[in-house]
């Protein structure tokens, strides 16, 4: 270990001290008057972060190859910390209103912001796990932030429980790969597969360690928690469940199967495309009869990370950078669909019930309008951005060969604009009845969801240079 | 004027964020100028639109008023038009200014209509200029969202079921071609389409888990895209979503539905099908043609016992748009003129006749056949228009409906004759039922109550009517002025096909050889 290391996790050390400080800061300060300081004052840490890593450039590695920080490490950090800005920001006045907001809120997002940032740099399975737990611990904590209410302790729980027994997968396919590969790096695994010594054990670990991730993406078959916790947890971190942590464990599969198992694309390519169909299906087929937003929210999100999967399983490097720009452009509608879905509000209380849609166009056209923009985007209908995102896994799925991936994946996609269709619906075409309140947004949450919208229909033209950035990210990670 | 494409294809669109952002208010004025805004701009577009036509030189080969930038992924931004596309972006601007005067009665939440019908002319004109299989995509997808929107809030009583219908049945057809596309992109490494049409799909059998695919990849690629314009079309069986929608959606909708909507499909197969896979084309023609003659004769019968007016209407439209497919898998030049002539003459025809379902339906509100009858006593002119066009329907001699049924007739019989005898007879049944719908509407006593007192077309609706008369007219009075623009295309278009069929055999050997 030299100096130069921590120069190389900078910004994980520096966000982790400042965790701690807003700590002592809040435990000195009474309780939770200071709560939305120190809210803002972390969205505002995880922005100048962003700035600063994102403006860095070159490829360097630290601590003996275990953490490495290169362009897709940057790409996926930068995605995760203004995700995670953006959710704190749109979240804060729903936390304070509810008497929810506890200064320990943005301290342990902060944490599990360190931990993802971990996960996208890992390059030895150690940092994996340790970055994995971090983001995992913090995380089941604030699931059940809301203590006094059943259904928020009970997706505390529900997610601890499951991803307690993922862990144990996970560690299990980590201590199978050691044993088989003599070494945790990720750079000594591909050695070993690369002289074609993908023994059967090394297999049995890969596998284990993508069950053990699918958990995370919430991919079927590991997918039971999402709905309940997406439901139980207050709705600020419903919207950072969405988000950034798929992000990061995202990345991480990538990172992993590229990194250490590369050789052997077809190994886990099967898999990838397994989890992808199912999760594909499964979302756009449940999702139909959901009555509640945040549980359709739950769905969509899986069948969102099928596709996602689906530019992975190509195991190219066009199939990461497809899988990178899906990830940018789901992070982008989800903040501004939850954006609208905090501001849902029937007699000054949340409401999460989709009827409660009624009409709403009357009420609020603009708003509406917006809502319409980003449910064609997430359902993948073009000229809206979400269009493309589907456009560039698709075209990595057939790229490599994988053409039949790529027909179910659209057909998928049909069976789940019907629910996507049917918030238009409730909104443009369903009976005039009282619905939820109009006028309720606050100024940041509309502004998000306003600019996530705008974003889904102005980005036809170029895509924000999005794509050059995510094609550098995926060249560093594939060669 | 280097963009002349690009200033047609958005200046609705201009109108429609015009109207969004600047229009406040939601009373009697702000509707009115709403109105006056999108009946503006749809004439402006109009005008603008007739550059093309004095600019289009058809004895040009390859495409015109070209426009060509780069856009995200080595995708471009490329418009332009040739023989075959320029004519329908005529129809288009020529049709919605009178779409718009159509829907000058509506009276709820007008400032979305008027932006909706906008943004749907934009995408419309943007599927026949597009020059860039993704760009065709994109424009031919979004046209969903506005008619699902039109349909679903403006619509009729069953309008929720129709507007689900009509997106998911379009939609599972589409994304089947998206997938195609990015296969051809794949493959020839361009969504260009001029280069496409000029690059050589693989016709060499395949081996598909067991099936063996006559015409390979050219075959699957086919299939596809039939999917997507057969859905479009619509061709039987898969034409259920159409009297769905019709009878569902508002006046105005049904006659861009009919009368623009419905061209997409033909287009597709005029633009994808035929030039980029001919092989595929040739070893399915049979099978699209006796489709066509099915769809003629069978959704002649249904027409025939329908008691809804627009749905009769709807299915009739099923059954000129088999002559469009029969014509057009004719493949030589008389079955494709006509195809064009026919889909052109039906954009007159059909949309004329849903606004004369309209024209009384503003009056009763029921468009029951059999709450009508013997208008002809208190409506004389409004009779007169609607025999014309029931006339124009039928495909009588000097009306724009024979021209396209006698050539699409011609050009079948040369290549099959069975399928022409067969679509022959669909000439008579229509001529049953649009006359017997016209007795029974029109002709007769006045005996019901209710219409004592129904009044003529008033000069707006005389106005709407005038230029679809004259059309329709000059159309069949003088029909080389359709075929000299799109001939010379035509000519290019069936020389290729004819080309690449007659080297079929060895295509599809070649690759076996190099398998084997």
């Amino acid at each position: 270990m030299n100096p130069g290391d921590f120069s190389t996790a900078l910004p994980e050390v520096l966000i982790a001290i400042y965790a701690m400080a807003a700590l002592l800061f809040g435990v000195y300060s009474g309780k939770d008057k200071a709560a939305s300081l120190v809210l803002w004052a972390t969205a505002a840490v995880f922005v100048l972060v962003a700035l600063w890593i994102g403006t860095s450039s070159g490829s360097r590695t630290a601590f003996g190859g275990m953490f490495i920080d290169d362009a897709f490490a940057r790409f996926a950090k930068v995605t995760v910390l203004v995700s995670a800005a953006a959710v704190l920001a749109i979240g804060q006045d729903y936390m304070s209103r509810r008497d929810l907001l506890r200064f320990e809120y943005p301290v342990l997002i902060a944490l599990a912001v360190v931990g993802m940032m971990i996960m996208v740099s890992a390059g030895d399975l150690m940092a994996l796990y340790m970055g994995l737990e971090l983001q995992s611990l913090a995380l089941y904590v604030v699931a059940s932030l809301r203590r006094d209410n059943v259904k928020s302790t009970e997706a505390g729980l529900k997610y601890f429980v499951l991803g307690a027994l993922s862990s144990g997968l996970l560690l299990y396919g980590a201590s199978l790969t050691y044993g088989f590969a003599g070494t945790t790096l990720f750079s000594g695994i591909i050695t070993t597969v690369h002289q074609g010594d993908m023994s059967m054990g090394l297999l049995f670990g890969l596998v284990f360690l993508l069950s053990g991730l699918a958990f995370k993406i919430s991919a079927v078959p590991f997918h039971m928690w999402t709905p309940d916790v997406y439901e139980g947890s207050p709705t600020p971190v419903t919207a950072f469940f969405a988000t950034a942590p798929k992000v990061a464990a995202m990345a991480l599969i990538a990172r992993l199967a590229e990194g250490a198992f590369g050789s052997a694309p077809k190994d886990w390519g099967q898999i990838l495309a397994l989890l992808s169909v199912a999760s594909m299906y499964l979302g756009a087929v449940a999702a139909i009869g959901q009555k509640d937003i945040k549980r359709l929210m739950a769905y969509s999100s899986i069948s969102h990370m099928g596709f996602a999967l689906m530019g992975l399983a190509a195991g190219t490097a066009g199939g990461v950078k497809a899988m990178l720009i899906y990830m940018v452009i789901y992070v982008t509608m989800n903040v501004g669909a939850f954006a609208f879905i905090l501001s849902m509000e029937k007699d000054g209380k949340p409401v999460t019930d989709i009827a409660s849609l009624r009409m709403y166009s009357r009420r609020e056209p603009l708003k509406a309008l917006a809502i319409l923009v980003l449910m064609f985007s997430l359902a993948g209908v073009p000229p809206m951005v979400g269009f493309f995102g589907k456009f560039y896994v698709l075209m990595a799925a057939v790229n490599a060969g994988m053409a039949w991936l790529a027909v179910l994946g659209v057909i998928a996609s049909v069976i789940g604009a019907f629910y996507y269709l049917r918030i238009v619906y409730y909104m443009y075409f369903g009976e005039d009845r009282a619905g939820i309140d109009a006028g309720t947004m606050r100024p940041v949450a509309w502004a998000a969801l306003m600019v996530s919208a705008v974003i889904m229909v102005v980005g036809v033209v170029n895509l924000f240079g999005v794509e050059a950035l995510a094609q550098a990210a995926a060249g560093a990670l594939v060669h | 004027m280097g963009n002349l494409l690009s200033i047609i294809t958005f200046t609705p669109l201009l109108a429609a964020l015009i109207l969004a952002l600047f229009l406040r208010g939601g009373d009697e004025a702000a509707a009115r100028n709403a109105k006056w805004l999108a009946l503006a701009a749809t004439v402006l577009t109009f005008l603008v639109s007739l550059l093309l036509l004095t600019g289009f030189d058809p004895h040009a080969p390859g495409f015109q008023f070209v426009e060509d930038r780069p856009w995200i992924l080595g995708l471009h931004y490329k418009l332009g038009v040739d023989g075959l596309s320029v004519l329908f972006v005529l129809l288009t601007t020529a049709l919605m200014p009178l779409t718009i005067a159509a829907c000058w009665k509506v009276d709820v939440r007008v400032k979305e209509y008027m932006i909706a019908f906008l943004v749907l002319e934009s995408l419309m004109i943007g599927v026949f200029v597009a020059l860039d299989l993704v760009l065709f995509y994109l424009f031919f997808e979004a046209g969903l969202i506005p008619m699902f929107l039109i349909i679903g809030i403006w619509g009729g009583k069953d309008r929720i079921y129709a507007s689900f219908k009509f997106f998911l049945y379009t939609f599972l057809g589409s994304v089947l071609m998206l997938v195609a596309m990015i296969a051809m992109y794949v493959q020839a490494g361009t969504t260009d389409i001029p280069t496409l049409l000029a690059f050589q799909f693989s016709a060499g059998p395949l081996n598909l888990a067991g099936w063996q695919i006559a015409g390979g990849v050219q075959t699957l690629l086919w299939l596809a895209f039939f999917a997507s314009f057969a859905v479009k079309m619509p061709m039987w069986p898969v034409h259920t979503w159409l009297p769905d929608a019709h009878v569902q959606a508002p006046t105005a909708g049904s006659v861009v539905l009919a009368a623009i909507l419905l061209k997409m499909g033909g287009y597709g197969f005029l633009r994808f099908s035929l030039p980029m896979f001919p092989v595929a084309s040739h070893l399915m023609g049979p099978f699209v043609l006796w489709l066509s003659a099915i769809a003629i004769v069978y959704t002649s019968l249904v027409a025939l016992v329908q008691q809804d007016m627009k749905k009769l209407i709807a299915y009739s439209s099923v059954a000129h748009m088999g002559f469009v497919t029969m014509g057009l898998f004719a493949a030589n030049q008389q079955g494709i003129d006509g195809a064009i002539f026919q889909m052109l003459s039906h954009g007159f025809v059909s949309g004329a006749l849903f606004l004369c379902v309209g024209v009384i339906y503003d009056r009763m509100h029921t468009r029951d056949i059999d709450a009508y009858g013997g208008l002809v006593n208190r409506m004389p002119i409004y009779a007169l228009v609607f025999m014309f066009f029931t006339m124009a329907n039928v495909g009588l001699p000097g009306t724009s409906g024979f021209v396209g049924e006698f050539l699409t007739l011609m050009g079948v019989f040369q290549v099959n004759t069975w399928v022409a005898a067969v679509a022959t007879t669909g000439v008579i049944l229509s001529a049953s039922y649009a006359l017997w719908l016209y007795r029974r509407v029109a002709l007769g006593d006045l005996v019901k109550e209710t219409l004592k007192t129904i009044t003529d077309m008033d000069l707006r609706e005389q106005i709407i009517f005038a230029p679809l008369v004259a059309m329709s007219l000059f159309l069949g009075l003088y029909p080389s002025s359709v075929t000299d623009i799109v001939g010379p295309s035509v000519a290019a278009l069936v020389q290729h096909y004819d080309t690449q069929v007659a080297q079929a055999p060895a295509l599809m050997q070649a690759t076996q050889l190099a398998q084997n």
